[in-house]
């Protein structure tokens, strides 16, 4: 299927190509654009993007291997990232982690079986005071504990172990 | 010594701190920029900038004044300020507090030094993670557009102003400045090679000139206060390092987080007065100063500087943790001053995986471009892996020496050396524990990062 940014979405990448003096500068933001839509970005994403803003394919898709956030398969709905650098792992990131890995029942890489949620760690978020932390989507949580990992889960609809 | 002050602060502590109303009310927001559009060339303000010797707050700690006054007028490009709030260095975590609860301050110093260097346009080049902090400074943008602060013809003058927020994409590598650049233009996020330097080709190959959000966000108090006034307030006012910045501290301390101090408190007091001491009151096993590109330290190390004629003389042979954390008296110190963000490992603490987890961050963050980079972090992080495993061998921990050292200088931009010399801290300051592990006498089952309870 042809993929199209929704109108709204279309319209904000207009306002986007405004703010600089290059199509090319608007890559990235064009990117998460298509990623917000579809949650990943496949071929037909970035074709629309390498078309809408005048760029051969083959530099949309170097943009997209080379940056972290960029999905290339589809995620599940959550995506869990938990920081696993130093000044996270010294307040308990491995113990973080490692509930979650136990509590949704999957290892960092992987998609709960219902779809809900992706693991992954994450290199450092700059909330090395508030340590430890991961992001659900695009909030922040800080100075975890278990419990509160719990909390998070359950309120986003986690079953236990990730079973369905 | 520990002066606090809260210029920058005073904002985090009010009720919707981030708003124009409280920072007009309650922070003299906007006076500085009013009084420069009013009364001020762009020659002054790059001058009484110079006054104020602000080190670079990115790390590398370049003079804020120094690098506008690079910028010259080009007969047909125009010119630009990249702000790089691309905080991702480990262990940093200050410029993420003044976007989420002052971003006023980043905005109005971005409209000084726009007017400063003769550009038009800002771009505040944000990491994408840090979803509130773009959130805010797009308000701050809002507010600030509606009250004729940025636009045509920001307090009256004649000189429009823009400042745009830009979204990166999760790469630790963006935060090197001409990797930003590329980003930038909507490329890979791969170093250029310099020269040119970005003042004379920078974004979209235009003179620019980049500064780290923190750099910014202190413009405007510089103005208020006068650029020798700023300064003064600093301990290493003579060594050209002035004013005050904003310090972390973080990891294995009572009390993480933010504060606001003028340059000249010690890594002692940062540790245990602003972070209330270490955990459990174990004893310091060691602190990396200012991000983890910065070689760490042991309590044991001292500053060197034997030379009489040297201003740094009068700390010779004190240890690092009562030396004023400067940028000359960290260098001094065999290591660097960053960011200013300091993390804390208490005694018991596994220096062979502390060293394992950065490496393992190198490993992933390197870009890829230059091969001593690319395979030199890979090989780091698989061999120390392996020395945790008890697989390692005499031989493969002398490598890991070589290999840090063929890494250093042979890459085009300095993540090379921000993998090699904290690796080399970590081999050279702990080598009896890695040769523990490679003897079998340590094993990685019991081997901590956390602290038990």
């Amino acid at each position: 299927m042809t993929f199209a940014l929704n109108p709204d979405r279309e319209r904000e990448l207009e306002a986007l190509l405004l703010k600089y003096p290059t199509k090319m500068a608007a890559c990235i933001p064009a990117l998460h654009l298509c990623q917000d839509q579809n949650g990943y970005i496949d071929e037909e994403a970035m074709l629309y993007v390498a078309g809408r803003l005048e760029l051969p394919p083959a530099h949309v898709k170097g943009v997209v291997t080379f940056y972290t956030l960029f999905n290339q398969r589809p995620v599940g709905k959550h995506q869990v990232w938990v920081c696993k650098t130093l000044p996270c792992a010294l307040r308990g990131a491995g113990g973080i982690l490692a509930h979650c890995e136990k509590r949704l029942g999957i290892h960092p890489g992987e998609t709960t079986l219902d779809g809900k949620f992706t693991l992954r760690t994450a290199e450092c978020l700059a909330s090395c005071g508030t340590a430890p932390m991961m992001q659900v989507d695009k909030t922040y949580y800080e100075g975890l504990t278990l419990e509160k990992v719990d909390e998070i889960l359950a309120s986003l609809g986690a079953s236990v172990n990730g079973a369905p | 010594m520990i002066h606090r002050c809260n210029h920058l602060t005073r904002a985090y502590s009010t009720e919707n701190g981030f708003s124009l109303d409280v920072y007009e009310k309650t922070c003299d927001g906007y006076k500085a920029a009013r009084k420069i559009f009013g009364s001020m060339s762009p020659a002054e303000v790059i001058e009484e900038a110079k006054k104020a010797n602000v080190r670079g707050r990115g790390g590398a700690g370049f003079p804020m004044g120094v690098k506008w006054s690079f910028m010259k007028p080009h007969p047909t490009k125009p010119a630009y300020l990249v702000v790089n709030a691309d905080e991702g260095e480990p262990g940093t975590h200050k410029d993420r507090t003044i976007m989420e609860r002052n971003p006023h301050s980043a905005i109005e110093g971005c409209i000084i030094a726009c007017y400063a260097i003769g550009a038009h346009t800002a771009y505040i080049y944000v990491r994408d993670e840090l979803h509130l902090s773009k959130a805010r400074l797009e308000g701050a943008i809002k507010e600030a557009r509606a009250k004729g602060y940025l636009g045509k013809t920001p307090f009256g003058k004649d000189y429009p102003v823009e400042v745009v927020v830009h979204t990166g994409a999760g790469a630790y590598i963006c935060g090197e400045e001409t990797s930003l650049l590329n980003s930038l233009e909507g490329k890979r996020g791969e170093p250029r090679l310099k020269p040119p330097f970005p003042a004379q080709a920078g974004a979209f190959g235009c003179p620019t000139t980049v500064n780290n959000l923190e750099t910014i966000a202190i413009v405007p108090t510089v103005f208020l206060m006068g650029g020798d006034a700023f300064s003064q307030q600093s301990e290493l006012h003579s060594l050209k390092d002035g004013g005050c910045r904003l310090f972390g501290i973080n990891g294995h301390v009572k009390t993480p987080g933010v504060v606001e101090l003028a340059v000249g408190v010690t890594l002692r007091e940062l540790i245990y007065d602003i972070g209330g001491g270490i955990l459990g009151d174990r004893d310091l096993l060691a602190v990396i100063p200012g991000g983890s590109s910065t070689p760490v330290l042991r309590p044991e190390d001292t500053l060197s500087a034997p030379d009489e004629k040297s201003p740094l003389h009068k700390w010779h042979g004190k240890s690092v943790l009562d030396v004023p954390l400067g940028v000359d008296t960290m260098r001094a110190s065999g290591t660097m001053l960053g960011t200013c963000c300091a993390t804390v490992m208490a005694e018991g603490t596994c220096p062979v995986m502390a060293m394992q987890n950065l490496m393992s961050f190198y490993h992933h963050e390197s870009c890829g471009q230059c091969t001593p980079c690319r395979e030199g972090s890979a090989w780091l992080d698989r061999v120390v892996e392996k020395i945790l495993d008890g697989k390692g061998s005499m031989e493969e921990l002398d490598q890991l020496h070589d290999i840090a050292n063929g890494i250093m200088g042979n890459t085009i931009c300095a993540f090379g050396e921000g993998t090699a010399m904290p690796a080399l801290g970590f081999l050279r300051k702990f080598r009896k524990d890695f040769e523990a592990y490679v003897r079998g006498e340590r094993k990685r089952e019991s081997a901590r990062l956390a602290l038990e309870g």
